[in-house]
């Protein structure tokens, strides 16, 4: 079994005049022929760099006291030689092809750049080999491919077609950073297949991924970096099964899914409260206060649809009692998020009708929903955009509560308090958006969102930009303030492991229309219709 | 769409550009149509705004026509006669438009001639010098971007230059190099149109500023484009740096360039008025000022027109060209073929 | 291994606020210094340069530069030096006024385009593309045809030339956050549009306005100083800075000093307004994308 790459000891900088920004210290990395190498961390772990490190375009300052790629030093290189190696010993795929391909270049034209025969117009031969490489990613009608541009393609197709130019000039290793993080789950299930048959075929693969579930899938041996550095290495059963570092241990515990229901992701704050000696390492959240008798929101027969296109919403009807958590799942272009903006009142539907405590809620002037609109909140998904960039954290939660009429001291006072339910505190109060973390972002979104005691909060996706410990986090706060204050939750998400941890029932839908609805155990334990058992399939899941 | 233009604090006045929000969800021909179309209406809007200006300007129409000429009763009957000044004003507007249509932009009473044919006889110096400073304009910043974008020292020595060059006028530009090149070493003619030689220092002074803003905005693009995940992608099919600039990255920086031409024609016609002025040489911009200064009404009302059918012309066809250079474009709202 | 540009080290000091970032940046030191010096020569010329900018003295006409005489004299026997230290008045002030007329005007227009939208929106546009069909310049040159040279008269002729500039932006920008997340968040809050246009976009619709008008200024003194050089704006003998370039082209075989000082005067505020103006710019587009 030869070595393809071997790494001693490698560093990577940013220098700058003040300090040398050391992203990465000093770890290690063998990668043997055949074996499907996975380095797994949460952004800012410096993953990413090192994957570029190995092809020598990190932009950084490297150091090693080894460094080689196919038996040769690379320390030496200049960019020259890195040229050579690029593509022919190793390929790079990244995530989303739509920006990872060059938008304005044809199929065919890039193939043939990365075949190396760079030019306007492809060579017949060139022509004859990219067919045969697109048929082999398993693109279909691979002639007409060829003359479309990258965004012409379907998301799964686009990825195929970046993963055939990496390995054009069949490289003994592929790197691929992040390969199914933009895609929708069934999409993601292809492109991992398609990874797994080259695994099988004897290809050698170092995966990069913040996603243990995707990395499961594929991976002989894991390791798992955190602040530069690698704090555990392994196969990858082992490292799954029996993690040693409790960094590993916090990371499959803060995954979202079945097993973790009724129990929080992210270790307890006070770690006095935990056993040391626990056997189950979770600990059970609070339990939800459900009105089943009180209806908050009601939706029948929801349509809508823009312009002269096809329904974005079709025929979409819901129930939501007090202290519920109704999930609505469904991949990219689903409707979900219309959904959610015809309840908000952002968007008047076409037909159909919304109740919010019984009282009608769509079709009415916008004047007279004002006075009731504190009585129902919105997360969004990305909270820097949601909040004003001129208003500090006291501002913007204040800001909620305009329409409640709390005002003065009152409002400081209401507003302090919030932010110690986010754990935040008041230090906070006078912080600019742009000076918060994500997590603390999407902390002082929620605590917006309780200020005023609504009955009913819309999530859309308000986790999916986040890391998944400080998802762990959020999600976990975002349970506990929902039990303890008996509000209704609509939350909208793309990933069915969150809605499984979090929500008590589920609408599924595809295209406009809900395919399946029902209790959240039910559904996902048995799924009736065939795209609900699709995308329950298509998630990769930790063993 | 918008992205390309909210931070519309581009160096140069790129701001012009107001096509992000006439994106419409159709094919190709129907786009470039509408184009046309709303390239004719301004047009139209633009004569119409020149006849409605010498009605509302103050004084009668006749002394605001005549300039600085002796008005006799022969010229006055003659300019009543060609405007219809006489007829309902709603006439005098047809018959406005339909002068123009035929390229008949009237008479010049001060300088007695036609001023169609004197615009002709004048637009060949004009154009030879905007077609040179454009020339250079383009040289200088395709140079300038591909040879420092994102390459730190030559980048801030680039910069530099461009800013210094950006805040020259370009008169004063012309004056420096009439001095150093033309008094001191006497290498090029002080004024004049006779040789190529009389057109390189004029050409310089009008082309180097101008190619200096379009320099920043294509280095600005290419080194966007340059930190795009797909230049990662090409390079790491070992394609060169000097390869990815030129054949992908220019591609991508042409791109946002490409807005600023509208603002590239106005301030060549604009440029040219001054540099001709300058450099002593024979031209439109001449006539122009000549004109302005002796109240010489239709030659400048012809002159504008002119101007602006060029800037509507070639921002339209520019419009079009991009929709060509970016495929993305072109299937705004047609759902990808899957 | 230098490879792929890093933007590292700028960012961070795009977050630092501009009066922060002064001391490690001598460039824009030198500028506000610069900028300072201008505006007493516009404000009090007297107090730089004590020689009377008009007073013409045949005998001692086109001395070069010395220590009597800094700049030299012109054709006239005048002080250059103090012809230009004078000229920053005439040049500056055409500039900051057409610019605040055409920054009011185009701020108005683009609020109202954007806010209003439909017909109201689709009228005012369509009058900005019309006028910015004409080149700037010439646009200004046209006007001037109906109103005659003179100070007043150019600073109205450029500051329309520079109207439609400044309401595509505003208008961008109106369109741009009453679509944005804030804007959609506040309105689950109840809150009625009045106080949502008051709270949430005006302030950002605008607040590019000044850095705008600042950029837009060094391209406003140009324009001025360019229109004068023809002879369309202040009439001699004023000292006007692009008029005196127009007479220094004149004797520029022979006393090359009078074409040189007031266009180095141009591009120097030019370039001091440019850096103050960008830094301003990068400090403000960094805090809103960090």
């Amino acid at each position: 079994m030869t070595t393809l790459v071997d790494i001693r000891n490698l560093t990577i900088a940013f220098p700058n005049r003040l300090q040398d920004n050391r992203v990465v210290h000093g770890i290690d990395l063998t990668i043997h022929e055949g074996e499907t190498v996975a380095l797994v961390g949460e952004s800012g772990s410096g993953k990413s760099v090192t994957a570029r490190t190995l092809i020598g375009l990190s932009g950084a300052v490297v150091g090693a006291s080894r460094f080689e790629i196919a038996g040769d030093d690379v320390l030496g290189f200049r960019e020259r030689d890195w040229r050579r190696l690029r593509g022919t010993k190793i390929g790079f795929v990244l995530q989303d092809a739509l920006v990872s391909l060059d938008p304005l270049r044809r199929v065919s034209q890039q193939l043939a750049d990365a075949f190396g025969h760079p030019g306007y117009f492809v060579r017949r031969d060139v022509r004859e080999d990219s067919r045969a490489l697109l048929r082999s990613v398993g693109i279909p009608d691979p002639e007409r491919r060829l003359l479309q541009y990258p965004h012409q393609l379907s998301g799964g197709l686009r990825q195929r077609a970046l993963i055939a130019t990496a390995i054009a000039r069949q490289p003994s290793l592929l790197i691929a950073d992040e390969p199914t993080t933009a895609l929708d789950a069934t999409v993601q299930k292809q492109i991992l297949d398609l990874l797994a048959e080259r695994k099988q075929a004897g290809h050698t693969l170092l995966l990069i991924s913040h996603d243990l579930a995707v990395v499961a899938r594929l991976a002989d041996r894991v390791l798992v970096m955190k602040h530069g550095q690698i704090v555990e290495e392994g196969p990858t059963k082992q490292i799954l099964s029996k993690p040693a570092h409790p960094y590993t241990r916090q990371l499959l515990d803060a995954v979202p899914s079945a097993a973790s229901r009724g129990f929080r992701l992210s270790p307890a704050t006070d770690q006095a409260a935990l056993p040391t000696e626990a056997v189950e390492r979770r600990l059970p959240l609070p339990p939800k206060r459900i009105d089943a008798a009180q209806t908050v929101l009601s939706a029948s027969g929801l349509m809508k649809r823009y312009g002269g296109g096809a329904a974005v919403v079709n025929n979409v009807s819901f129930d939501l009692a007090a202290g519920e958590a109704l999930g609505i799942v469904g991949e990219s272009g689903s409707g979900k998020t219309t959904v959610a903006k015809i309840v908000l009142g952002l968007v008047e539907p076409d037909s159909g009708t919304v109740l919010v405590d019984g009282q009608p809620w769509s079709h009415r002037s916008e004047a007279e929903r004002q006075s009731r609109r504190a009585s129902m909140q919105l997360i969004a998904q990305d909270a820097l955009s949601s909040f004003d960039p001129r208003y500090t954290v006291e501002k913007i939660v204040g800001e909620s509560l305009d329409t409640v009429g709390v005002f003065g001291s009152e409002r400081r006072r209401r507003v302090i308090q919030v932010l110690d339910g986010v754990r935040l505190g008041a230090s906070f109060l006078d912080r600019y958006p742009r000076e918060l973390s994500g997590g603390q972002r999407q902390r002082v979104a929620i605590g917006r969102a309780f200020a005023p005691r609504p009955k009913l909060l819309i999530a859309d996706e308000p986790v999916s930009a986040l890391d998944v410990s400080v998802q762990a986090q959020v999600l976990d706060l975002l349970a506990e303030l929902q039990a303890a204050s008996g509000t209704a939750l609509l939350f909208i998400s793309h990933d069915l492991g969150v809605i499984h941890h979090l929500t008590d029932r589920v609408l599924v839908m595809k295209d406009g229309r809900v395919v399946e609805t029902g209790a959240v155990e039910t559904v996902f334990a048995a799924p009736k219709h065939s795209y609900t058992r699709a995308l329950l399939d298509a998630v990769p899941a930790l063993p | 769409m918008e992205s390309r233009q909210t931070s519309a604090l581009s160096p140069a006045p790129a701001l012009v550009a107001s096509r992000p929000f006439k994106l419409r969800r159709n094919g190709l021909p129907v786009q470039i149509a509408s184009r046309i179309g709303s390239g004719l209406l301004v047009l139209w809007a633009a004569v119409t705004l020149s006849f409605v200006s010498v009605h509302l300007a103050p004084g009668d129409i006749v002394s605001l026509l005549i300039g600085e000429q002796l008005r006799t009763p022969e010229i006055e009957a003659a300019i009543r006669a060609e405007w219809g000044l006489d007829e309902p004003v709603l006439w005098q507007y047809l018959r406005y438009l339909t002068r123009i249509l035929h390229g008949d932009f009237g008479r010049s009473y001060l300088l007695q001639t036609d001023v169609s044919q004197l615009v002709l006889s004048q637009i060949v110096p004009t154009l030879k010098l905007t077609a040179a400073a454009l020339f250079v304009a383009i040289l200088f910043a395709v140079t300038s971007a591909v040879l420092t974008a994102g390459r730190r020292i030559p980048r801030s020595i680039a910069g530099a230059l461009e800013l210094t060059l950006v805040s020259t006028p370009s008169f004063w530009l012309g004056i420096l190099l009439l001095y150093l090149f033309s008094f001191t070493l006497k290498l090029f003619p002080v004024s004049g149109d006779r040789s190529f030689s009389a057109l390189v220092l004029p050409a310089l002074a009008l082309g180097l500023p101008l190619g200096a803003v379009v320099g920043q905005v294509l280095r600005q693009g290419l080194e966007r484009a340059l930190e795009e995940p797909f230049a990662l992608t090409v390079r790491s099919w070992g394609t060169s740096g000097l390869v990815l600039r030129l054949r992908h990255g220019l591609r991508h920086a042409a791109l946002p360039a490409v807005t600023l031409t509208g603002w590239l024609v106005g301030s060549l016609l604009s440029g040219a008025v001054i540099t001709e002025s300058v450099f002593g040489r024979p031209g439109l911009g001449r006539v122009t000022v000549e004109a302005v200064l002796g109240h010489d009404m239709p030659v400048v009302l012809a002159v504008a027109i002119l101007s602006a059918f060029t800037y509507v012309m070639l921002s339209t066809l520019v419009d079009i060209l991009y929709l060509l250079l970016d495929p993305r474009l072109r299937d705004e709202g047609r759902e990808a073929a899957r | 291994m230098s490879a792929l540009p890093t933007s590292q080290a700028g960012e961070t000091l795009c977050r630092r606020p501009l009066l922060h970032a002064l001391p490690a940046q001598p460039g824009l030191v030198l500028a506000v210094l610069f900028i300072a010096v201008v505006a007493v020569a516009t404000i009090w010329p007297g107090l730089i340069a004590g020689a009377d900018p008009i007073a013409a003295d045949p005998l001692q006409a086109q001395l070069p530069p010395s220590w009597q005489y800094w700049f030299g004299t012109d054709h006239l026997g005048r002080d250059v030096f103090s012809r230009v230290v004078h000229g920053a008045r005439y040049s500056n002030l055409i500039g900051v006024s057409a610019v605040a007329f055409a920054a009011t005007i185009g701020s108005v227009l683009g609020l109202l385009a954007g806010l209003a939208r439909g017909l109201v929106d689709e009228i005012i546009t369509r009058f900005l593309d019309v006028v910015s069909a004409f080149p700037d310049l010439l646009l200004a040159l046209v006007l001037i045809s109906f109103t005659g040279p003179g100070t007043t008269n150019l600073i109205f002729a450029l500051g329309v030339a520079f109207v439609p500039r400044f309401a595509r932006v505003v208008r961008a920008q109106t369109f741009v956050i009453a679509r944005s997340g804030y804007v959609e968040q506040a309105r689950t809050f109840g809150l009625s549009r009045t106080v949502l246009v008051m709270r949430h976009v005006l302030p950002h619709a605008v607040a590019q306005v000044p850095i705008l008008a600042t950029i837009g200024l060094g391209t406003a003194i140009i324009g001025a100083a360019g229109l004068s050089f023809l002879g369309m704006g202040p009439q001699p003998p004023a000292p006007e800075w692009g008029s005196m370039l127009a007479e220094g082209r004149n004797y520029l075989r022979v006393a090359w000093w009078i074409g040189v000082w007031p266009g180095l005067a141009i591009t120097l505020t030019v370039i001091a307004i440019s850096v103050v103006g960008r830094r301003w710019q990068a400090a403000f587009e960094g805090r809103r994308s960090a």
